[in-house]
């Protein structure tokens, strides 16, 4: 077991990944000679050269389609976002070309693909630059979707990602990257699509993926404080959705909050409602709450983003409404 | 001159051109038949016809290795005839059927044939110029010496993916040739009328391109330029960007008018008279290769080469219900 930083060990997870198939390659914007825009990558352009690590010119749309291409053409591409707001601009081949190929070929045509990089709100970035992408991304048919919250979570993702044989979203979090935890020194794979339990509880399930899940876990301490035993659950992966899992829980517990980092309105939260009303109805004490963004553009003023972001005291507060102590 | 005066060389030659002509024949007669079958019901959605256009796919496929690449955009029903799909399991996709290139899942928009290198028709205007790229990149990556040739049509040129493509396909140098159809209408708009630069052709300077306009409706001027484009591609692994000129008879789909607003009778009809299939029949009419009662002969077995696919895919089944739920994900 090894302490590394999230970013550390995405690092860990593309090196090995790319030293056990010669046919994996990176390619983004700065991923070479500047070492990655968040250092991802760094020292890769040292190990494998230019051929693996492909710098591109500020063209997501473009490159996105070209990693497309090379999966068709039998290669297995991660194709690296600066940022997933930038990858907008990539949606169209991330959508109509990678999510749709094995189905329009009638099986003909696997699509091995990652595409990865940061998602949601860091620090005072505004409107442009903090956005959570996932409830889009996810809805998709033909696409996984990954959001690691953990060191350990995201190198075994993220080798997980590269050697599935679909196109596989890997969410980051640029507030994670320096974000430090255990990761075992061995071989470390994660499989996509099991949730897991960060910290047990009896009294509310707290369910939350990436980013959220240090928000939950401060919440869960805050309730400790007050004798509410919150059971913190980490989806991990969005697509596909853990759902015995989540199940389990909530019948563990009969109450239910559901944190995200990105909007209410068709939200990834609103999936996990769903779910839990129409498949454990009759484990419910309590209507399931949702905390989410503030429904608005993320403003730059330090004080209106933190009251914007959902926040540990917001979650406490939708905890003790769903056990009836408000 | 007879066949017995021929040297070798001018019989390998002319049985080339026969092989082209009866392709070109073959894609018109196939159109013309999904245009009936559509009409009756049995094609559904969007069906775009490459009549008149016929020229084109052929003398640039003509020029390809089995083991080169070709992408496509949604008018692709006469470059996957040529590159080797039966016209049996293309009728058959036409129709949604099991027995159909892509199982019924593509339709017209979307025919596949991996074996055959045949990576799609793509229905997204533009959106498969990157893929081009991609596999090229592909190709690069291995060390293989195979091309990759991406059709679309001159209203992509106006698509951001197109210059994207372009600019990073010639920083890498990929074996790729950009082959775009100018059929002069995006849809009913005239290029014209949205271009700014109407020589697609003088694109390729933006990105330090090899480049060559060439005449559409010639099939042996199509077939010339695109083996100068894929020696620059196989040997240097330069990409080339083609505008090829030429005109397509029918609307833009098949729900779409022959001429209407966007385009007048008599425009359509003086295209008409540069008709490639007639230009090369006369062409080698008077070399002697073929005559009258041989083409008519040509045309009767494409008639019945037609006919039989029309039938199979009638007569075949539609996809197994549970076939909806696979070839999301693969396992």
């Amino acid at each position: 077991m090894a302490t590394l930083t999230y970013r550390d060990a995405l690092n860990q997870a593309l090196r090995e990944e790319m030293q056990r198939d010669p046919n994996v390659f990176l390619m983004g914007e700065e991923v070479g000679v500047y070492q990655g825009a968040y250092k991802v990558s760094r020292g890769l352009l040292e190990e494998f050269g230019p051929q693996r690590v492909v710098d591109t010119p500020i063209a997501e749309l473009g490159f996105a389609g070209i990693g497309v291409g090379a999966a068709m053409g039998g290669l297995r591409p991660v194709i690296e976002f600066m940022t997933w707001n930038f990858a907008v601009l990539a949606l169209d081949q991330i959508v109509n070309s990678a999510a749709k190929m094995l189905y329009m070929s009638g099986g003909q045509i696997p699509m091995p693909i990652v595409f990865r990089g940061p998602n949601g709100a860091a620090l005072q970035l505004s409107s442009q630059h903090s956005q959570a992408w996932e409830s889009w991304l996810s809805h998709i048919p033909g696409l996984k979707v990954v959001a690691p919250a953990t060191p350990a979570d995201a190198k075994g993702l993220l080798k997980s990602a590269i050697r599935d044989n679909n196109p596989v979203i890997v969410l980051e979090g640029e507030m994670l990257y320096n974000l430090k935890g255990d990761v075992p020194d061995s071989e470390h794979i994660v499989p996509i699509g099991r949730a897991d339990i960060k910290r047990e509880g009896s009294d509310v399930t707290l369910v939350c993926h990436s980013k959220t899940l240090s928000v939950a876990v401060k919440a869960a301490e805050q309730l400790a404080e007050q004798n509410v035993s919150a059971e913190v659950l980490d989806l991990r992966s969005l697509r596909p959705l853990d759902e015995a899992a989540i199940l389990e829980s909530v019948t563990k517990t009969n109450r239910a909050v559901v944190v995200e980092e990105g909007w209410p309105h068709s939200g990834i939260g609103a999936q996990i409602v769903d779910l839990i009303q129409r498949d454990a109805f009759d484990e419910l004490d309590a209507p399931v709450l949702r905390v989410t963004q503030a429904d608005v553009p993320m403003p730059y003023n330090k004080v209106l983003e933190r009251a914007a972001k959902a926040s540990p005291e917001k979650v406490v507060a939708a905890a003790r409404r769903v056990l009836y102590l408000e | 001159m007879t066949a017995t005066a021929r040297s070798p060389k001018d019989t390998t030659q002319a049985e080339l051109h026969l092989k082209m002509l009866r392709q070109m024949l073959l894609i018109r007669r196939f159109e013309e038949k999904a245009a009936e079958a559509y009409a009756l019901g049995k094609i559904g959605g969007f069906c775009h016809l490459y009549i008149g256009q016929e020229a084109v796919g052929v003398g640039a496929l003509t020029a390809l290795r089995e083991d080169d690449y070709v992408i496509c955009s949604y008018r692709e029903h006469g470059q996957a005839l040529i590159k080797g799909i039966s016209p049996n399991a293309v009728m058959a996709e036409l129709f949604g059927k099991a027995t159909g290139c892509s199982k019924g899942k593509g339709g017209s928009m979307h025919l596949f044939d991996v074996n055959r290198r045949f990576m799609g028709g793509h229905g997204i205007v533009g959106g498969h110029v990157p893929l081009a790229a991609g596999l090229g990149f592909a190709i690069k990556y291995k060390g293989g010496d195979q091309v990759c040739v991406c059709f679309f049509g001159e209203a992509a040129v106006n698509i951001g993916a197109f210059h994207e493509t372009l600019n990073m396909a010639s920083v890498w140098k990929l074996p790729v040739i950009f082959l775009c159809e100018n059929n002069r209408y995006g849809m009913g708009t005239a290029f014209e009328r949205v271009a700014a630069v109407t020589d697609i052709v003088e694109h390729a300077c933006s990105y330090d391109m090899a480049a060559e306009l060439v005449d559409g409706m010639n099939v042996l001027t199509v077939y010339d330029a695109t083996r100068r484009a894929i020696e620059r591609a196989r040997k240097h692994s330069h990409p080339t960007l083609l505008e090829v000129r030429t005109y397509r008879y029918m609307g833009h789909s098949m729900s779409d008018p022959l001429h209407g607003v966007y385009r007048t009778k008599d425009e359509v009809e003086e295209q008409k008279a540069r008709d490639p299939i007639t230009h090369l029949a006369g062409k080698l009419k008077e070399e002697g290769v073929i005559d009258q009662a041989a083409l008519d002969a040509m045309d009767t077995e494409i008639h019945a080469e037609v006919e039989e696919a029309v039938k199979f895919a009638d007569e075949s089944p539609d996809p197994e219900p549970d076939e909806l739920f696979t070839d999301v994900l693969v396992d």
